[in-house]
């Protein structure tokens, strides 16, 4: 995963509360094999209306979801976090997600962000107001800043979630960083092994294995 | 100090350095794959630029959307054939064994692993479906793990994962004539509820556990989960070591010795303390079959659909009123009068061999009723050659029943073996949930029973009723011809 310092943008107030996973990426797009492209499929309930947010231009190529309470409750399906990533996404603010949910964007790397209801309401305000808006995620500092208008509140990340955004560590990336432990402990052992029990086709072969 | 459980021994046995909590690391010895959790992970690895770290741990088959029809028939769906090749592009890229639709070893991952004799005592086994814990029948760590963990595995061949709580299931007494393994772990999920096991490891125990053939600990332990177990396991013992001896995957001669000498010591020590314990008396205990949609609605099979009002707890007693709305059926009603349209023998539950056995003994005495379809699947393809050298699938067919090819079939209805609206099934696979069955807005219904009862001594004879259709017929069922081969 890539590791996140800064996320800068425009943002859009989506206005909804507890959007869950499903009407983040309705369950028809779980089919997919890829782990690329669901983001065609976010929101896609919603997409059609010309009048959705998402499909005004002001809005186009930001960066920042802001949203309702309880955002992202409902199925663990990692499916989400993957449509909001692959759509552009890199931030979400809201009150207060779903546990899974918020688990799952810090494994992958996107930022959650808990603010204050009425802060999400005052800064979807600001966003309505003026679409243009940048807005500035700092993980490193924890907060979010709306430049232009020196309006910035911090938030809580878990120290360890935010060590990992800034390194761009995902859970295999911190495994991997332990690769001599596994080593050790493979060679500190005989393990049961598949190899040499078929053949190339997955046929058993009859020969005794060594 | 006192001493450590079976999980325990595992456990720590496949620590990868002693780092306790958050930053556990544990050794994955086998991982099973297969087609519908794992072309994301594989996906993963390739985005990252990363490999599969040990092929040779690592088995695939086809086997949760595969149709169960003649092998000649396309795969017609089309996210299933996508699937179905992705799994076969991803093993062939990362050097993979995989057993695809039709190979002589394919069939339910569950039923696989134990046949081929790659699931072994003391062993970590995972797999990208929830009933993993099949395998822990062998005194293995065995459990599910979602796809990004799929990925894990697959790229470090280690889960991170913190010691689970340990519970001791002890079913003790003398089990009744003609119950089965399911019985037994339908009365356990019953006492537990389906959250009572949660976070928590479990070691079933004491004599009826023991007197369990293989296949019957493979039933409970598949089980496990349905009372939001992480996981359950049985210590190894002489059926499990005969059970293995002779298989593919396991070596022969002194070597199997040295194993077997190894693997005796695979059991909790005497002073172990467990953090929960339960002890169970089998001797009164009837045939269960669930009604509802989740597993702990479950009521004797010769009793009646409860009420929901006996449901002391308001939560329980709204589900309850649901599964009946949802399931068509009214409070009182005699659970072996329920109509049903569908019968399904199959799933990882209760596909191997001596199910099919025991099914055919039912089905050799009776016809499947009129407008009722009844299907088996065999839970692999040895488990139906094996089945097809006996003469059952001929038994099979001559009481009307569908003898089609394995998979995982109506247990999750990925393939087109599916009910329709409306429709009610009485089946041997697990309990899933009603979202399982019905998603979409499609008001499915099954009614699970357990399967006919399996264990009766010698050559005395007894009575089982097992109806099924609109009809109810009941059957009579004689002693089992052959022992126990494979
Ligand atoms: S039969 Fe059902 S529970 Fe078993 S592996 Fe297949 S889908 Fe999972």
């Amino acid at each position: 995963m890539k590791a996140v310092h800064i996320v800068e943008g425009r943002a859009v107030p989506l206005g909804r509360s507890d959007v869950d996973t499903d009407q983040i990426i309705p369950s028809e797009w779980l089919k997919r094999v890829e782990r690329t492209g669901f983001g065609r499929g976010l929101f896609s309930e919603w997409r059609d209306d010309p009048e959705f947010i998402l499909n005004q231009a002001d809005y186009q190529g930001a960066t920042i979801l802001v949203a309702g309470p309880r955002f992202g409750t409902g199925s663990s399906r990692e499916h989400a976090v993957w449509a909001l990533m692959d759509y552009g996404f890199e931030a979400v603010v809201a009150p207060s997600f779903g546990d899974i949910f918020r688990n799952n964007s810090s494994k992958q790397g996107l930022v959650t962000v808990q603010l204050a209801a009425e802060d999400v309401t005052h800064l979807e305000n600001l966003l309505r107001e003026d679409p243009r808006r940048a807005v500035v995620v700092d993980v490193a500092r924890g907060t979010l800043e709306v430049p232009e208008l020196g309006w910035t509140r911090s938030f809580h990340l878990d120290p360890a979630i935010r060590e990992r955004l800034l390194n761009g560590w995902d859970d295999i990336g911190m495994t991997l960083r332990r690769g001599a432990e596994i080593d050790d402990f493979e060679a500190s052992r005989a393990h049961f092994t598949l190899a040499g029990l078929f053949d190339g086709d997955g046929h058993v072969r009859t020969q005794e294995r060594s | 100090m006192s001493g450590r459980t079976l999980y325990d021994k595992i456990y720590d046995a496949h620590l990868v350095s002693a780092t306790e909590g958050e930053g556990a690391l544990l050794y994955i010895d086998l991982h099973l794959v297969h087609e519908v959790t794992s072309p994301q992970a594989f996906d993963g690895i390739r985005l990252n630029h990363r490999t599969v770290r040990r092929p040779d741990r690592t088995l695939a088959t086809a086997d949760h959307n595969v149709p169960t029809d003649p092998l000649d028939v396309p795969v017609a769906d089309p996210v299933s054939r996508r699937q179905l090749e992705a799994l076969e592009e991803n093993c062939a890229e990362f050097g993979i064994t995989l057993f695809p639709r039709g190979h002589e070893n394919q069939g339910i991952v569950h039923v696989i692993g134990p046949e081929l004799g790659v699931s072994q005592p003391g062993m970590t086994i995972v797999c990208g479906d929830s009933h993993t814990s099949t395998h822990g029948a062998f005194g293995a760590l065995a459990f599910g793990i979602g796809t990004s963990e799929v990925e894990h595995v697959l790229a470090t061949q280690t889960l991170p994962q913190s010691r689970a709580r340990t519970m001791a299931v002890t079913v003790e007494g003398e089990l009744p004539e003609g119950l089965s393994a399911k019985d037994v772990v339908l009365a356990i999920v019953g006492r537990l509820g389906t959250g009572g096991g949660a976070g928590y490891v479990i070691e079933y125990r004491g004599s009826v556990i023991e007197s369990l053939s293989m296949e019957g600990r493979m039933t409970v332990c598949n089980m496990s989960i349905e009372a939001g177990a992480r996981a359950g396991l049985v210590a190894p013992d002489e059926t499990t070591f005969e059970y293995l001896r002779g298989r593919a995957g396991v070596p022969s001669g002194e070597e199997f010795e040295r194993l077997v000498d190894h693997w005796r010591d695979l059991r909790s020590d005497s002073d172990a303390a467990f953090d929960a314990e339960i002890v169970m008396d089998a001797s009164d205990l009837v045939p269960y079959m669930t009604w509802g949609t989740n597993p702990a609605h479950v009521a004797p099979v010769h009793g009646v659909v409860p009420s929901p009002e006996s449901f002391p707890d308001p939560d329980e007693r709204a589900t309850a009123q649901r599964a009946l709305e949802y399931m068509g059926l009214s409070a009182g009603t005699a659970l072996t009068e329920v109509p049903v349209d569908v019968v399904f023998i199959g799933s990882c539950t209760n596909s191997r061999i001596e199910d099919l056995r025991v099914a055919a003994r039912v089905a050799e005495r009776g016809r499947v009723a009129p407008g009722v379809r009844a299907l088996v699947v065999p839970g692999s393809h040895r488990v139906k050659t094996q089945a097809e050298a006996e003469g059952l699938d001929v038994i099979f067919r001559d009481a009307g029943f569908e003898w089609r090819e394995p998979g995982c079939s109506m247990c999750l209805g990925m393939n087109p073996d599916q009910l329709t609206p409306g429709q009610r099934s009485a089946s041997t696979s697990i309990a899933t949930s009603r979202a399982a069955r019905g998603g979409g807005g499609v008001r499915t219904s099954s009614l699970r029973p357990s399967p006919p009862p399996r264990r009766w001594s010698g050559t005395s004879q007894h009575r089982v009723t097992w109806r099924w259709g609109h009809e109810g017929r009941s059957h009579r069922r004689g002693p089992r011809r052959s022992p126990r081969p494979q």
